[in-house]
């Protein structure tokens, strides 16, 4: 970094998040006036322009690539028309101890007086709550599932490369042409693909002006601008802003500020989950680079600080605030913002290229908490990428994460997509697959497969409240063999992801009628050619998904049924249940046995893994294929953001070991501890499952900075993740862990039973160790750090 | 001891197999602990693997002391103690004890395996091995103490195409290690100190007979890494390593040397085995607490090796 980024950089890290009512008291204004003029697609495309065309621009001393959402960074938005925060929401996200925003007098005064009185029962949140059935609200509260779009929009979606091509007034072209060969005399829909398609040039037309905003304020301040140097800047980010995003972006400069316009846009229109992404960064950028490089308009020192400029600017954006379940299924400041490395060309030829190498510079040098990134590495992916991937990873700061692209690649084949979408999509969020510029991939909430075991052993009744959620499949006394009890979980498992879907098709056809996305619509293909809103089907592919949560537990907690209660008969399932109701009180060596005497997944172990097959089909046969309301399927994915935990609190003791309240595994990784025999041993657990038919599965592993040592460490780190690709595994994640982490595996070694650490000649199990000894490694690592 | 139906039925003395092991040999390996060894290295950092016969580990911190040992064992005084022999003083070696226990701080070091086990524990990883040059290797306690289970298990290995690597201390019979030498790809032979006075007084075995053996399979041309432990006050003097790295230089099958701190791994095991600390059981008494050599002193010993030419390595 140089002195501008690292005081940016500073800057951004020191600025504390906080909550703005501009946008809110800007909606409420052009609503107020507004709503019952337009038609649907209208009011949302022209609150959009009036947005663009009021909210406070910030220009920061030093900055090179401009715009924020709120009227400083770091200060969040808010979208009354999804979610309308009550006093005490705003309270609670001022004083909660994690992911707090503060919260100014003045903001609680505006929706006090004026938001909360106009969006009180208007707002998506307050409509969609109402049109669910009462079983849905009962499972919702007892945690068998979240449900995303109660507080933010369907988002979820990456760019591809088309506003490297396209101007604004390009797609304002093809809009007028949609236009023009709509058939009012045959199409019955031809007039809501008209206000569809009107409402797409006025968001257009929107981003325009709030770039010329941003051209005219920076043309202002170089006119008052004592430093010459700064005053050319200015100059150049005016002529950046008067050229695009109106127009095609000419050099690299342009590419970056078009992509973040966009981003903007999209983040102002809505509030869709996981932001907004540009998906493959480094091909996007590469023709732009090479050229400049030719003709000398840039060095690779200035694309360097241009795209630590262009980072800083993800990291003043934290998440829109969350409250209640939604916040502790992803209670984070991140919001999933993901650069994408690497991966493959939609030729089918390597997408690597020097600035794939020059952003995994930036990653490394700055390691901000956003954006995120992540690498695609695939059959032809030079190890050379992969190995400066690890080499960054190795420092522990737990990014970029790494993909599978072949198997990005056929997961997205079975979906029905052409090979060359396939290719040119990748993984977004957490490890979420989709089709880049052309799908609307919509996660739609969290399954908890841990609550519908403690169902199948509690007849359908929930233990903790007595509420019945489930239908009644029996009493643990009344299964008389594993088959039996493994009946009853797929019944309630079908039960409740029924209930699940009849809520997704309500909420998605509210939001396909009520919440259009004019401006995101632009954005994805085929809106503009069918006319149809992004969140009414108009995307070329449609994907929903339910990401079923706890699969390490659910498996190793009916392994251990198997074994101790239907194959060994040391005890009833009756009084196994009793146990477990009683969270093991009284019984530690019950437990101690459940915990070390039984199969546990991830230890290449088929007593286990065989079972945690056999839910993952369950899931897959429950959840994929179905029709959903935007015209697409429901798919299954693995993975948990921080759900685990929140699901965790809502389960009682299981019979794997686990205390009631304590965090369900996560994602495919194992129980936490409960893999034993090292990393290749979970790759083989974790390599069984059929990859190819979810859209996403989530594994994490950690290791000591020690065992990654030196080129070797990297070579068989990188070895190991080639081995898991060749099983089709979908993604990794490697945790270095810090000395913090060795201290609380220390203080707390049941929770930590599978960190491995180098010792001598040989790795080994940290809590394996005498206390001496783990003193010394603790601090040997910092020895390894320095 | 053999088995009855051919070489696979063949059995070894197994204390474990460590999957997925980075520092054994090249690439990703599995490796086998073979139970049993000649010498009594004070530093040992699996004294678990000392003796051949299976040895009774507890844990007192994992113990509940929850009485399901003593209620599942038949003999009339109750379960050994730790460090005891799996079947002697009255122990009918039916293992109800460690089963029965529900924290598993109750192991038994040693369990005897047939080469088919064996191997298809090894073949879960080829996947591994294929990706990074890697496979087995065979290490202890002293593999060449089981000479018959090692050369059964390494005919396996070379049939289903793996690399093996034999990790010995050198101090085993000639024809043991001359046959060995024909089914490995590898040794990662152990240089502890090159006094032969210190060498006898220190492991209880004497030098002469290892360097020979180091020189008869160097005649084979099976190529091989030296691993030096560095201990404190034993060979961490520039005199002992400089002595080593002569030997590395006058054995061309040498490819690389290894020199590996010293660390009190084993004080934890010793625990479990109830040998603790004690000199008088055979620890020893300035070792259990030395510390590790530090980074900058495995440095300035690795430099020795410079002139030979040879690659030298810290660790692994």
């Amino acid at each position: 970094m140089n002195p501008r980024t690292t005081r940016l950089r500073q800057e951004s890290l020191d600025t504390l998040p906080t909550i703005s009512a501009e946008r809110a008291l800007l909606l409420t204004e052009f609503y107020r006036e507004h709503l019952g003029r337009l038609s649907t697609p209208l009011l949302r495309a022209r609150s959009f322009l009036h947005l663009c065309e009021k909210k406070t621009l910030f220009l920061g001393e030093g900055e090179l690539i401009v715009g924020e959402r709120g009227p400083v960074p770091k200060a969040v938005p808010t979208y009354p028309e999804l979610t309308c925060h009550s006093l005490e929401d705003l309270r609670v996200l001022d004083s909660r101890p994690k992911t707090w925003y503060r919260v100014a007098p003045e903001v609680l005064a505006a929706y006090e007086e004026t938001v909360i009185p106009y969006w009180r029962g208007r707002s998506m949140r307050d409509q969609i709550f109402p049109a669910l059935p009462a079983e849905w609200h009962e499972a919702y509260a007892a945690g068998v599932f979240t449900e995303f779009m109660e507080q933010r929009a369907p988002g979820h979606t990456v760019l591809d490369d088309k506003v490297y091509r396209k101007g604004m007034n390009d797609f304002r072209r093809e809009i007028a042409a949609a236009i023009s060969v709509l058939d009012f005399e045959h199409d019955p829909e031809a007039l809501d693909r008209r206000e569809e398609l009107l409402a797409m040039d006025v968001s257009c037309e929107a981003l325009v002006r709030f770039a010329e905003r941003h051209a005219a304020l920076a043309e202002k301040e170089a006119a008052t601008e004592p430093d010459p140097a700064r005053r050319a800047e200015l100059r150049k980010i005016a002529e950046v802003c008067r050229r695009v995003p109106a127009e095609a972006p000419r050099d690299f400069h342009e590419a970056l500020q078009t992509y973040w316009f966009c981003h903007l846009g999209v983040m102002t229109e809505l509030n869709g989950w996981d932001a907004f992404s540009p998906g493959h960064l480094d091909q996007h950028l590469l023709p732009f680079y090479r050229k400049g490089l030719a003709d000398g308009t840039l060095t690779e020192a200035s694309a360097r600080e241009l795209i630590e400029c262009f980072f800083v600017k993800f990291n003043n954006h934290p998440a829109p605030p969350k409250v209640g379940v939604t916040a502790a299924e992803s209670g984070t400041y991140t919001d999933f913002a993901n650069i994408n490395l690497a991966g493959l060309l939609a030729d089918g030829s390597d997408g690597s290229n020097e600035v794939t190498h020059l952003l995994l510079d930036v990653i490394d040098e700055m390691h901000l908490l956003q954006p995120s990134s992540n690498v695609q590495v695939s059959r032809k992916t030079p190890d050379t990428v992969l190995k400066h991937v690890l080499r960054v990873l190795r420092k522990g700061y737990g990014f970029p994460s790494i993909f599978n692209a072949d198997t990005v690649v056929e997961e997205q084949l079975r979906q029905g997509k052409t090979l060359e979408d396939a290719r040119a999509g990748g993984c977004s969020g957490c490890v979420e697959v989709g089709a880049f510029g052309k799908e609307a991939y919509i996660l739609t909430g969290y399954f908890n497969l841990v609550k519908v075991l403690e169902l199948a052993l509690h007849d359908g009744v929930d233990p903790r409240t007595g509420a019945r959620l489930g239908p009644a499949t029996g009493d643990a006394a009344s299964h008389a063999t594993f088959d039996d009890l493994y009946r009853a979980f797929e019944a309630q498992l079908g039960h409740l992801v029924d209930l699940k879907v009849r809520g997704n098709q309500i909420i998605e056809r509210l939001y396909a009628t009520r919440m259009p996305a004019p401006f995101l619509s632009v954005l994805t293909d085929d809106c503009i050619a069918k006319g149809r809103d992004y969140n009414a089907g108009g995307a070329r592919y449609n994907n929903t998904f339910i990401q079923a949560v706890g699969i390490g537990t659910v498996t190793d907690a009916l392994a251990a049924v198997r074994r101790l209660v239907f194959d060994e008969h040391g005890l009833s399932l009756a009084d196994l249940v009793a146990a477990l109701d009683a969270d093991f009180e009284w019984n530690e060596p019950l437990r101690q046995r459940l915990v070390h005497k039984m199969p546990k997944y991830g230890n290449d172990d088929d007593a286990a893994d065989d079972l945690m097959l056999r839910v993952f089909r369950s899931s897959f046969a429950a959840i994929d294929g179905r029709p959903s309301a935007r015209g697409g399927t429901y798919r299954l994915e693995m993975l948990p953001t921080t759900c685990h935990v929140y699901f965790g609190e809502v389960c009682g003791a299981t019979p794997d070991g686990r205390h009631a309240g304590k965090p369900l595994s996560e994602g495919i990784s194992p129980v936490q501890g409960a893999d034993r025999r090292g990393p290749t041993a979970v790759f083989r657990s974790a390599g069984k499952m059929d990859h190819v038919k979810t859209g996403g599965t989530l594994l994490n592993m950690k290791f000591a900075p020690s065992v990654l040592a030196g080129e070797e460490g990297i070579a068989r780190l990188s070895q190991l993740v080639r081995t898991y690709f060749r099983s089709d595994g979908h993604h990794v994640q490697f945790n270095v862990v810090s000395r913090e982490t060795l201290e609380a595996a220390k203080a707390d070694p049941e929770s930590h039973r599978d960190l491995i650490v180098r010792v001598a000649g040989y790795s080994d199990y940290f809590c394996d160790l005498s206390d001496a000894l783990k003193d010394e490694i603790i601090a040997r690592t910092e020895q390894t750090e320095l | 001891m053999a088995g009855e139906s051919g070489q696979g039925g063949r059995t070894g003395t197994i204390f474990n197999v460590q999957r997925g092991s980075f520092h054994d040999g090249p690439g990703i390996r599995t490796t086998v602990f073979l139970k049993g060894c000649p010498l009594r290295c004070p530093w040992c950092h699996n004294p678990e693997g000392i003796s051949p016969a299976p040895e009774v580990l507890v844990s007192d911190s994992r113990c509940l002391s929850c009485g399901s040992c003593e209620a599942a064992c038949p003999r009339p005084e109750g379960p050994l103690p730790a460090g005891s022999v799996v079947g002697r003083d009255g122990c009918l070696a039916c293992r109800a004890c460690v089963e029965a226990c529900p924290s598993a701080s109750r192991e038994v070091a040693g369990r005897t395996m047939t080469v088919a086990e064996v191997l298809a524990e090894i073949l879960r990883d080829r996947p591994v091995y294929e990706e990074s040059g890697g496979g087995v290797t065979f290490s202890g306690g002293e593999p060449l103490g089981q000479p018959i289970f090692l050369l059964a298990a390494l005919e396996a290995c070379r049939r289903e195409g793996l690399h093996a690597t034999v990790d010995t201390c050198g101090f085993a019979p000639r024809e043991t290690v001359l046959g060995v030498a024909t089914q490995a790809d590898l040794f990662l032979w152990d240089v502890k100190t090159l006094d032969p006075q210190r060498h006898l007084a220190l492991t209880g075995v004497p030098l002469e007979p290892i360097l020979a053996n180091l020189a008869a399979v160097t005649r084979t041309g099976v190529p091989i890494w030296l691993r030096i432990p560095v201990i404190p006050g034993v060979n961490d003097d520039e005199a002992s390593i400089a002595r080593a790295a002569a030997l590395a230089t006058r054995t061309p099958s040498v490819r690389r040397v290894s020199l590996l701190p010293y660390h009190r791994t084993a004080n934890g095991k010793r625990d479990r085995l109830g040998r603790g600390t004690d000199p008088a059981r055979g620890a020893s008494p300035t070792l259990a607490d030395a510390p590790s050599p530090t980074p900058e002193r495995m440095a300035a010993l690795a430099a020795l090796f410079a002139p030979t030419g040879i690659e030298t390595t810290i660790g692994g």
